[in-house]
């Protein structure tokens, strides 16, 4: 016993203060890309996804985006990646960067945030994809993150829960306990696709053992990342639920 | 440290008569070989059964295949380490494995299947009962489902069915190597990036005939033992969660993520994405970031010391611990399985010993012999220590030279197979080209493809209350054997 609390001592108080303005992020990391030019045409021809669009209407995806720095490399004149983390979007057109001002995640309407504010139970399925954001969205709920000291907890089953936290593009063997899962939540109810895969099918995008989501299950939040820093996941959903400016 | 590069061999070579490939492979499984790959390729509108086989002691690989357009001998009965090999085979191709045991689908692929629906092992008798759970399951992991024959708690039989991460992965491989194939790599398992890219690049620079510098092998090499660091430490706070003792699962929860910050110091991404790349890595480590990782390393590896020997001290979490899940030697050899998993059941397999290449010249691996959940997490615990070493040493010695060699064409008609030891295990890809010297089929077998059988196997006799401990002490991967 007198051991563990000599760890417990020495391990000290580990939770990191959210948000923070103290916040550094490696000096390798991608983050939110920003465009210097509007010729992407050499950076479009790098990306592997299809995400940059040049020409008319220049712009890059982030809900197409596997953050692997193909086009900033091939065309650095045009594309940057910052250290940026907060990429979260409550509406899929905005995850497209161009040189207007990116559009962060809004608060739901008063309503819900008047129900799920303070109190806030998500189900992850998890449906295809890698694992990674799976593995990024548990990392919250250890002391490091401590996403339950903002009242949000990952529920064991649907019932208990106020939503779903998708990941992964979703498979054709997932479609059916996707949709059931779904249903068993009552309404009003809150969906989050979490990860590059859930949003537009990341590197799996164009098979076809995947279909992604549904359209009779609407997104409340898009996540970008391949996987998604956990501070971005954070960030958007306390963003969601007001819990952050 | 040796730096030319294993080469591909030419795969016409491979081809035997039916009737000697399976006596072949049947004697030299008998001789005590272990099948690390059994694959059919399409040819001539009919197949042809690729089977590699790995003599460990000698670091020796053997590959034979055939030609075959119809049913064929099942040598699951004599072999079991092939039975989910067989499966796949006969999904994928159509060809029947005659005399398999248990013959049903592994991904449910083929037009019609539905996921999960096939027919189940039962046991029957007063008051037997079934237990499912999933695909949906109760924590934030990957979709798979399990079915439990109990009496009681007692458990007679688990079987385990997978597939809904199946997101038809390999075949993207055929006609390439182009812009996607790295990320396909990357995303094998999500949390095995380095594992299942460095086996990529081997294979690809075996059939480009390219040598890795020195340096480059050795920052692989780092990024590899940093991602077993996480992985060994996450999972041992989580067999400490599973048995209510919370102060090493709270500790070990926070160091996995201090592991995986050391992986985005050097890459910029906590998983080690876009570092490896066909003919080297991506990034060099300066004299700055080296004292910085050394740094970091030299105290996270302390806290995770007095994170993990709580475990070993605390009564409640032995008695739990011990005697649990016991995969005995015989089977562990018996159904080829791998990685710690194996080493802890007593069995001497690590590829960075067996086949060892680039910076793990003279590696001693860990080998615990109890097979049971206490000598699983003990092994995972021998490991760490040996990984923090291993980069220590590198990071004082770090070769000098470049970090990159241009990869060029493949040979064509060529073939090679990568072997890497990941941290649940051996990797193995198999890679086959056709005349244009691009990819002509593309196998990955994740040591989980082995592994489940073992987790599976554990249950039997045990409780259901078992069942979270002996899965944390495998931790397997749904997404590495669906693809």
């Amino acid at each position: 016993m007198i051991k563990a609390l000599l760890a417990r001592i020495r391990q000290g108080y580990r939770t990191n203060p959210f948000p923070s303005a103290d916040i550094k992020l490696p000096h390798r990391y991608l983050g939110l890309p920003k465009l210097k030019s509007s010729k992407l045409e050499r950076a479009a021809a790098a990306c592997p996804y299809g995400a940059i669009s040049a020409g008319a209407g220049p712009g890059l995806d982030m809900g197409r985006c596997v953050f692997c720095g193909a086009c900033a490399k091939a065309a650095p004149e045009a594309v940057e990646f910052t250290r940026e983390y907060k990429l979260c979007s409550s509406d899929r057109g905005a995850l497209v960067i161009t040189d207007r001002d990116f559009k962060r995640a809004q608060t739901l309407g008063a309503d819900l945030r008047r129900i799920f504010g303070r109190s806030f139970k998500l189900r992850q399925v998890s449906a295809g994809g890698c694992g990674a954001c799976e593995a990024d969205c548990n990392v919250l709920q250890t002391v490091g993150f401590d996403l339950g000291r903002f009242g949000v907890q990952f529920a064991a089953s649907p019932r208990h829960a106020d939503g779903i936290l998708l990941t992964g593009p979703v498979t054709k063997n997932m479609e059916l306990a996707l949709g059931k899962t779904y249903a068993a939540i009552s309404s009003p109810k809150v969906v989050i696709a979490c990860g590059a895969c859930a949003i537009g099918g990341g590197p799996y995008a164009g098979h076809e053992e995947c279909v992604g989501i549904p359209k009779d299950i609407p997104v409340d939040l898009y996540i970008p990342g391949c996987p998604p820093h956990p501070l971005t996941i954070l960030d958007g959903i306390l963003r969601l639920i007001g819990r952050t400016e | 440290m040796r730096t030319e590069h294993l080469s591909g061999f030419d795969f016409g070579a491979t081809d035997l008569d039916a009737g000697i490939f399976f006596e072949t492979a049947a004697s030299r499984l008998a001789a005590g070989g272990r099948a690390v790959a059994y694959f059919a390729i399409p040819e001539d509108g009919a197949f042809r059964l690729v089977m590699a086989v790995a003599f460990d002691r000698d670091g020796r690989l053997e590959v034979y295949s055939s030609a075959l357009a119809g049913p064929f001998r099942s040598l699951t009965p004599s072999f079991p380490q092939l039975h989910l090999f067989e499966r796949e085979i006969y999904e994928v191709s159509g060809l029947k494995p005659l005399g398999h045991p248990w013959l049903k689908p592994i991904r449910f692929n083929t037009p019609g299947a539905v996921p999960g629906v096939a027919e189940f092992f039962t046991v029957h008798g007063s008051q037997v009962h079934e237990v499912a759970v999933g695909p949906v399951h109760a924590g934030v992991i990957e979709p798979g489902h399990f079915r439990f024959q109990c009496h009681g708690e007692h458990v007679f039989h688990l079987e385990i069915m997978l597939g809904y991460q199946h997101r038809g992965v390999e075949k993207k491989f055929i006609g390439a190597p182009d812009a996607r194939s790295i990320h396909y790599a990357e995303t094998l398992a999500g949390d095995t990036t380095i594992g299942h890219t460095w086996a990529y690049c081997g294979a690809v620079e075996a059939l480009a005939g390219v040598n890795v510098s020195a340096r480059a092998q050795t920052l692989r090499g780092v990024m590899l033992e940093l991602e077993r660091l996480a992985n060994h430490t996450g999972d041992l706070g989580a067999l400490a969660g599973d048995v209510a003792y919370l102060p090493t699962s709270s500790f070990c929860g926070r160091l996995r993520g201090d592991f995986l910050n050391m992986t985005a110091l050097i890459c910029g991404n906590r998983f080690g994405r876009n570092m490896l790349k066909p003919g080297g890595v991506n990034f060099d480590l300066d004299y700055a970031l080296i004292k910085e990782l050394k740094l970091r390393l030299d105290n996270t590896y302390r806290d995770v010391e007095s994170a993990v020997s709580l475990l070993w001290e605390t009564s409640s979490v032995t008695d739990r611990f011990e005697g649990t899940g016991v995969l005995a030697k015989e089977a562990a050899e018996g159904l080829g399985i791998v990685g710690p998993a194996a080493r802890a059941s007593g069995v001497g397999l690590d590829t960075r010993r067996n086949f060892s290449c680039g910076p793990y010249e003279r590696f001693t691996m860990a080998v615990s012999g109890s097979g049971d959940v206490y000598s699983r997490a003990y092994v995972r615990w021998v490991e760490i220590q040996r990984s923090a070493e291993l980069i220590g040493g590198w990071l004082d010695a770090l070769p000098e030279g470049p970090v990159e060699a241009e990869c060029g064409e493949f040979k064509p008609d060529s073939a090679a197979v990568s072997l890497v030891e990941g941290w649940r295990g051996q990797i193995c890809h198999f890679a086959v080209t056709g005349p244009d010297g691009k990819f002509r089929h593309y196998k990955i077998v994740d040591p989980s493809f082995h592994n489940w059988q073992a987790l599976a196997m554990t249950l039997r006799n045990g409780e259901i209350s078992d069942f979270p401990l002996c899965n944390k002490s495998f931790n397997l991967s749904y997404c590495g054997r669906d693809l």
